[in-house]
Order: structure tokens, then sequence, then C-alpha cells
């Protein structure tokens, strides 16, 4: 199979981030290095981001040609996505262990997806 | 394609094994024919076409690699620094002036190191693409939509990864040559494959790697005239390919086989490829390529979609699923069946995928379950099946065609 890609989403929440120490958020930035680093090497990074807190969101909407936006994360959630990336894997396995070596997973989780192609097959 | 791009492509193997048998070290010269490349581009446009463009190509690319050398044995020395290192005059001790090898086509050998199955298929296709296609990183990556910086690194990667794994620039030996040929072809089908399924929304980039495809099996063809699988794997491509105008609308939007437009194929491609494959079957032991080059002939010959005959195909599959292990074979050869006999008995070929995890959440095994669900007139459970292939597949065309389907039956 040609390969796929896959988007890594990690989440967060306030809680399971306040309650990491100094040590384990200073692993968490080497853990990410060290895997961003290791997956360019290897020509499999299409794209890497963390994203700012939720505090910083505005949600927008349009409704009867009105834009209206509001404060904060759309989804009412306590766990917010803090951060994503883009990998080319042969399959989905080898994505799943990507997100697993993130010590997010260990945290809250990372939800790992193909991302959709252009491309099809006539049926 | 201008003219003197598909030149450059033609010769790009030729100069890349010019330059390795000479001096080796195919990682660097593999570096030194791509700027060489990039210099006639730059240069043949406004100064004209050299009376030997290979020569040209050669001389350029040597001295190029010699750069490269010098500065390589440099950076070791500081690294290292070891003064018993090889000087670059030892490594480039017999000159600029090399021969053209006379005639002789390395582009097997080269296939042969590209597709090493030491590399991840990715890199396969990759490195294929560059050092025998003599596509550029830029154009490589554009193809395959990745950073261009990804797609080097890729390429570097793979190049380390024959270093690595001790590969020399040689025919693999003879007990290896037939799994090695069946890594090569397999990586020049994923090439056609990945051109094939992209839609109009990428048509500029996936109509040249479809013809790059096509453009390097006629090359192995030409050292391998008696093959059966290389002439089946031409025959399959130019008969897939010959469908491309009618296989999307201007939209994008996906046709399928049984409402295309016939009268947009390409007639020529058909019987080329249709001779091609009744030729290799006649001649050569069968295989899996030329099975499928059958199937496809079977449905390009066809006048209308209900001409087509669909007892033929259920046989070719009946063939190709004794040489190939696929369950897409399966999926396939159920449709055929239901077209052939019915769609009941189309439905049975499909049971004992249901057991089959290579398959079970696949959209395509619902696709089919679908498509012979609504043959046997049970509307309700085909668009259920409908909308779960929709939601499972990841491709948007197919998404898009399989709800048109599901909405037609509500």
């Amino acid at each position: 199979m040609v390969p796929v890609k896959y988007m890594l989403m990690i989440y967060s929440s306030p809680e399971s981030w306040a309650g990491l120490s100094a040590e384990q958020r200073d692993g968490l930035s080497r853990a990410h290095n060290e895997l961003t680093q290791e997956l360019r090497e290897q020509g499999l990074l299409v794209s890497a981001a963390g994203l700012a807190d939720p505090i910083t969101s505005r949600t927008v909407s349009v409704r009867d040609d009105a834009t209206t936006t509001t404060d904060g994360p759309y989804a009412e959630a306590k766990e917010h996505l803090a951060g994503f990336y883009v990998v080319e894997c042969e399959d989905i396995d080898q994505a799943i262990g990507y997100a697993a070596r993130m010590p997010d997973a260990e945290y809250l989780a990372v939800e790992v997806r193909p991302v959709m192609e252009t491309s099809g097959l006539e049926m | 394609m201008k003219d003197f791009e598909l030149l450059l492509r033609e010769q790009t193997p030729q100069v890349l094994s010019a330059l390795v048998r000479h001096y080796g070290h195919f990682d660097l010269a593999e570096e030194a024919v791509q700027e060489a490349l990039l210099a006639a581009a730059q240069q043949w446009p406004d100064q004209g076409v050299p009376d030997n463009p290979r020569g040209w190509l050669i001389r350029v690319g040597s001295r190029r690699l010699m750069d490269l050398l010098r500065s390589e044995s440099a950076r070791r020395r500081r690294e290292e620094n070891a003064a018993q290192l090889a000087t670059p005059e030892e490594f480039v001790a017999s000159g600029p002036e090399i021969d053209d090898l006379g005639g002789q086509d390395d582009t097997l050998t080269l296939l042969f190191l590209c597709c090493h199955p030491a590399l991840s298929p990715a890199s396969q296709i990759a490195l294929t693409l560059r050092a025998v296609g003599g596509l550029t990183t830029a154009q490589i990556a554009a193809a395959f939509l990745v950073p261009e910086s990804t797609m080097a690194q890729r390429i570097s990667r793979a190049k380390r990864g024959i270093k690595q794994a001790g590969s020399t620039f040689e025919l693999p030996p003879e007990a290896e040559r037939s799994e090695r040929m069946s890594a090569v072809l397999h990586v020049l089908y994923l090439i056609f494959n990945e051109g094939y399924t992209a839609s109009s929304g990428t048509a500029l980039h996936s109509a040249e790697l479809t013809s790059e495809a096509i453009r390097l099996v006629r090359a192995v063809r030409r050292l391998l005239p008696d093959d059966g699988e290389v002439a089946g794997l031409l025959a399959l491509m130019l008969l897939t390919d010959a469908r491309r105008a009618a296989r999307t609308t201007s939209e994008g939007a996906l046709v399928p086989l049984g409402e295309q437009d016939r009268s947009l194929w390409n007639k020529e491609a058909i019987v080329e490829g249709e001779a091609l494959v009744s030729d290799a079957l006649t001649h050569t032991r069968i295989g899996p390529y030329q099975v499928q080059a059958a199937i496809a002939a079977v449905h390009d010959t066809a006048e209308r979609a209900e001409d087509t005959d669909w007892r033929q195909i259920v046989a070719l599959y009946d063939v190709l699923e004794q040489l190939v292990d696929n369950p897409m074979v399966k999926l396939n050869h159920a449709v055929a069946v239901g077209m052939a006999v019915g769609p009941k008995e189309g439905l049975a070929v499909l049971e004992p995928l249901e057991s089959d995890g290579r398959v079970t959440e696949h959209h395509r095994l619902e696709a089919v379950r679908a498509h012979l669900l609504e043959m046997a007139g049970d509307a309700a459970a085909a668009r259920e099946s409908y909308l779960l292939a929709a939601r499972r597949t990841t491709s948007v065309p197919e998404r898009d065609y399989l709800q048109s389907k599901a909405d037609r039956l509500s």
C-alpha cells in the first residue's frame, strides 16, 4: 500500500495539565522534540504543531449571513485539542505506535484518524 | 511535458549508471545527476540541446560528483581528523572524461537498487521516481502532497538504507532475481495507481505519475521482452489508463465502469494492451498481472456495458484467486459472480470475507455488499450498506459516490 496520512490529535485538559510536575512538563517537551526530529529524519512528517490554550479560542458561526463569535472552544468538554501531527504511515498500527510514544497518551489520550484523500477508485 | 524534459528523463538512468560504474558512491552520484539535469533544464532551452546530450550530462555530472566527493572527504577529515583517509585525488584519479557505456543499459540494475527490500514502499517509490525517472524532489513531493523537505529526507534516508544494506551496483544473484523483480514491478504498479486514483483536483501531477509508470515499464520491457509479467503489467496499465478520460466527470466525481462514456476510451491503448496480454498468456508462464490485464481487456473490449462477458471475467477471477491470496480479488470476484449469475450468488462469495480481518472493516466490502443488495432489490439494506461504506472510506470522491448511491435509494 502507498502510505496514508494520519492525524494524531493530542488531547489535554486543565486538570491533567495542572497535575503534571515540572519534570513531567520537561519530559513532555523532550519527548515531542525527539519524536518530531525522528519523524522529520525519516521523511514521514507532513506537519506538526502545538495549539495555544483554548482560553485564546474564538468560535465562529454564520447564520443568515450574520457572523457571530463566542469566546472559547466549540465543544463544551473538559478536554480540548492541544496539538497535532500529520504523519505518513504504512498503516494505522504504525500511527498508533507514534501516538503511544507521546506522554500525552499516558496523561490523557491521543486520537489517531486517517486524513481524507482527494483520490479514489471507480467502483 | 516539453520534449527536452522527456529527453532528460530518458537519459537519467544511463547517466547515473555511467557515474556509478565509474566512481561508485551511488548516493552522491545520484545527487550529482540531479544537479546535471537541473543545469541542462536551465541551459538547453536557451543554448539548444547539445549534439550528444548524454555525454554532456555525464560530463557535467562527473564534475559535480567530484566536487561532492571533495567536500565529503574534507568533511570526513575534519570529523575524524585522520590523515590516512583517501584524498579526493584518489577518488577521482581517473579524471572527468568518462565514457558512456556504449549501449549497455543499466536501468534494471538501478531499479533493483531503488526497490531494495530494506526500504519501505514509500522510500522505494520516491527513490525510483528520482533516480530512474529523473523527477525532481519538488515534483515528487507535489505528487504525494508532502512538503519538499519531507520528501528530500525520505530520499536521502532511502539512499542511506541501501548503503547500510551493503548493496552494490550489480544485478541481484539469480536465486533472488524473481523475488526482487516482483518488488520492482510492484513499485511501478504503486506509482501507476497513485497517479490513476487521483481525481481531477490533482490531475496535473497524477497524469504525470501514470505516464511515468508506463514509461518505466516500457523501459523494463525493452530489456526483458520475454517476461510475461512485465508484459502483463504494461498491458494492465494501458488497459486501465485507457479509461482515464471517462472515469471522472469534469467536477472530479467518479463514474462507475458500467456508466462510463466508452467513446472517450483510448482505443489505441486498448489495442496495444490487448495484444500484449494475449501474446503473454499464449507464450509465457501465467502470472497475476497478466490475469488482471486479461480482466481489464474483457471490460475494455465490450462495446456497451451490457455486452460485458461476465462469465469470462468470473473464470479469470477463479484463476487469479489461485495465484494470489488477496481479499480485494475476492471482492471483485463477488461483483463478477453477481453480474454473471445473480446477486444472491454474489453475496454468497462475500461470506468468507466477513471473518477475514483484512477487510471486515474495509469500505469496499460494504460497497460491494450494497451493490449486490441493490441488485437483489433490497433497497433498505442496500442503503444502509452504502451509508456505512461512505463513512468508512478515506477518499472524498468515493465518499461522494457512495453517498449519492444511498440518496438514490431513499
